[in-house]
């Protein structure tokens, strides 16, 4: 009876647009399934036994994306309950612990970010000592290198939006090395050189600081441009380097291993 | 290692290893037993004696100097040694026990552990010591068998597996086992959240977010503009440039030491003992003033340690403190004049020192990879040992900038 009907949902005309091919049992079905979906075909349809051993690469790459996803779904729950505001903010944090069922939004949030930056560290690690870094890889390690910043500049900016005394002054101390950059920061070298027929270029309020938070201390505005920052701009660009990582992984010979 | 020596030539070889074994516990032993007779420090006979022992000890100019530094060294020449499991078992257990069971014998290390915002930093060392022993563990064996012509453990190119199952299966594993981490740690530990941002107050100390404590650790020897602008640009060119510099065709996609020692002392040293124990000096012993406090030590913000700091340029034109080595005649009007002797050092030191080593020491390194490749990773070498350099003319000569030109906000 359950055989019968499992046959007849096979053989559906809605099953079979959505599989192109049996279940993957034999070696052939087994390279369709990967071919014949999107997000599995970012894989080769075969690796080396010896780079998925767990003592080889310990996963934390994979980790790493998994916490990026973990993030981009909480984060997108989270953006209905908060609003970046300083008159709302910090109260919407302890809203999101009192009223939300579970309330378990935000610390999932936060230590998965967490998390997410010590994976990333551990992962390049990982890529440095077996020297998967050398040709054909070297671009890929390019883009890692990219990602990985972007990821610790993802955790800077949602760093600030919790808007209590932590975040503004974290956010104050890293920010204070904007206003030092030379040439371009107020406080930074060779600043005052930087300047058309006596007039100087960079001032307080257009400096390399003030380009960061909108003002000339760590205010509202500062933190709207976190939030969009945090929220749009630098996930994008994750994301995208992401798609581009994990396609020349595929190109240059899927995992690494002895040549 | 067993050699055939020709007929007529001396088989014998300086023990090595063992000289440097030998020389590196001396070195480490050097601050205790001098702080022991020569300083008021007692012997840890007591809790209360072993706490301010190990609060002594643990300042950055000894603690770095003397420790961590030989210590990494230790780690990587004895990588074959420490790696194996009869000993790399019990030192973790020791470790966990003094790390964690401090917590039991004094109050202000266990608030400093049980701060929420610090809980990814024990993380991190654990994380970081554990992959950090399994690597060099599978280096180990590797390069025994490579000594021996065996096969390595990564295997040979032509053993593959399909995908499915293989590998969607195990990352499905992953994900389940992670979610469920993420989800009972978030359970258990509350995320933090402290007072409502006050732009009026600044907490004491004020600091920057974990993972860049590396960074504001390097505020003490640098000025910003270095620490916060140069040298974090420096990391992510180097670490970019990295794989057009390293023109070594071994120890491609698989775990070695002995094929490739350079390059994995020199960035290993960096990201554990320049980023990673940077983090948990400015995490967990950064107190108020961002001054230095032992692991035991109260968080006590009247602490004011007096600090005299002397440039370069005092050094040279006036022989400060060191009577009989500068010239003595006072700094020169012209600020140009008055900086010169520490723009001549710095110049010297991050391109004249790379031609050097150019034509001496990494001649052969040189000849390998090419002019535009060596400098490159030369001119980043060198200032990455600018960091430890730095650090130790302040602890022993109180030298505060090479090139102090406030009139263009130019310190270095």
């Amino acid at each position: 009876m359950l055989g019968k009907a499992w046959n007849w949902i096979r053989t559906s005309q809605v099953w079979s647009s959505i599989f192109r091919h049996g279940i993957p049992r034999d070696r052939r079905t087994r390279v369709m399934a990967i071919m014949s979906n999107v997000f599995l075909h970012l894989h080769p349809v075969a690796v080396r036994k010896s780079g998925i051993r767990l003592s080889f690469t310990w996963c934390m790459g994979g980790l790493t994306f998994f916490l990026f996803l973990a993030e981009t779904i909480s984060g997108v729950l989270l953006m209905f309950y908060y609003r970046p505001v300083p008159e709302y903010a910090f109260a919407d944090i302890i809203a999101l612990r009192a009223h939300i069922t579970l309330g378990l939004l935000r610390e999932i949030h936060r230590w998965g970010a967490h998390a997410m930056i010590i994976a990333i560290w551990l992962h390049m690690m990982r890529v440095f000592l077996t020297g998967s870094y050398k040709p054909p890889r070297e671009f890929n390690w390019g883009v890692g290198v990219i990602l990985l910043v972007l990821t610790m500049l993802l955790s800077f900016t949602g760093y600030l939006l919790p808007w209590d005394q932590l975040a503004i002054w974290a956010i104050t101390v890293g920010s204070n090395m904007g206003k030092a950059t030379p040439f371009v920061g107020m406080q930074g070298p060779f600043t005052d050189m930087v300047q058309l027929a006596g007039v100087p270029l960079v001032t307080t309020k257009s400096d390399a600081a003030f380009m960061l938070l909108a003002g000339t201390s760590v205010g509202e505005n500062a933190l709207m441009r976190f939030y969009v920052l945090h929220c749009i701009a630098l996930p994008l660009a994750a994301a995208t380097l992401i798609a581009v990582h994990f396609w020349r992984i595929r190109k240059d010979g899927g995992i690494s291993g002895p040549l | 290692m067993e050699t055939t020596a020709p007929a007529g030539r001396s088989t014998y070889r300086p023990p090595w290893r063992l000289l440097i074994g030998a020389a590196l516990v001396i070195f480490m032993a050097i601050p205790i037993v001098t702080m022991v007779i020569f300083g008021d420090v007692p012997m840890p006979t007591s809790i209360d004696k072993f706490k301010e022992f190990t609060n002594r000890l643990s300042v950055p100019e000894v603690s770095l100097t003397f420790f961590f530094t030989p210590l990494f060294v230790a780690g990587f020449v004895f990588y074959k040694e420490w790696t194996k499991p009869v000993v790399a078992i019990p030192l973790g257990i020791v470790f966990t026990i003094f790390y964690f069971g401090s917590m039991v014998i004094d109050a202000n290390y266990f608030a400093i552990l049980e701060k929420p915002d610090n809980v990814p930093i024990s993380m991190m060392l654990f994380g970081t010591g554990f992959l950090m022993w399994w690597a060099m563990r599978q280096a180990a064996i590797n390069d025994e068998n490579i000594r021996q012509g065996k096969p390595l453990l990564e295997g040979s190119k032509d053993d593959k597996v399909l995908v499915w199952p293989d590998l969607v299966y195990t990352e499905l594993i992953c994900i389940v086992i992670a979610s469920a981490i993420l989800v009972i740690w978030s359970i258990v530990l509350r995320a933090p959240l402290e007072a409502p941002a006050n732009p009026e107050g600044p907490p004491n100390p004020s600091k920057a977010p974990w993972y860049f404590l590396g960074l504001q650790e390097m505020l003490v020897y640098f000025d910003p503009w270095m620490a916060g602008v140069v040298l974090p640009t420096m990391i992510i060119t180097g670490l970019i440039g990295m794989p057009y510099c390293d023109t070594n065709p071994k120890g491609n996609g698989y775990y070695t030491v002995s094929q490739r020692p350079f390059i994995i002392f020199n960035w290993m040293f960096g990201f554990i003992v320049l980023w990673v124990v940077l983090i948990v000096f400015g995490t967990f012993l950064r107190g108020p003033n961002w001054n230095f406090y032992g692991p035991y030590e109260p968080w006590d913000a009247s602490i004011q340690p007096a600090m005299t700091n002397i440039n370069l340029s005092d050094y040279f034109w006036n022989g400060e403190n060191l009577a009989g080595f500068g010239l003595g005649v006072g700094l020169p009007e012209n600020m140009w004049l008055r900086e010169l002797p520490g723009i001549i050092f710095t110049l010297a030191f991050c391109f004249g020192l790379p031609v050097l080593l150019a034509r001496t020491v990494m001649r052969r390194m040189y000849l390998q990879m090419g002019a535009l490749r060596f400098y490159f990773m030369a001119i980043h070498f060198v200032i990455m040992g600018m960091m430890p350099l730095k650090m130790v003319l302040r602890w022993v000569l109180t030298l505060k900038y090479f090139i102090y030109l406030p009139e263009l906000n130019f310190n270095l």
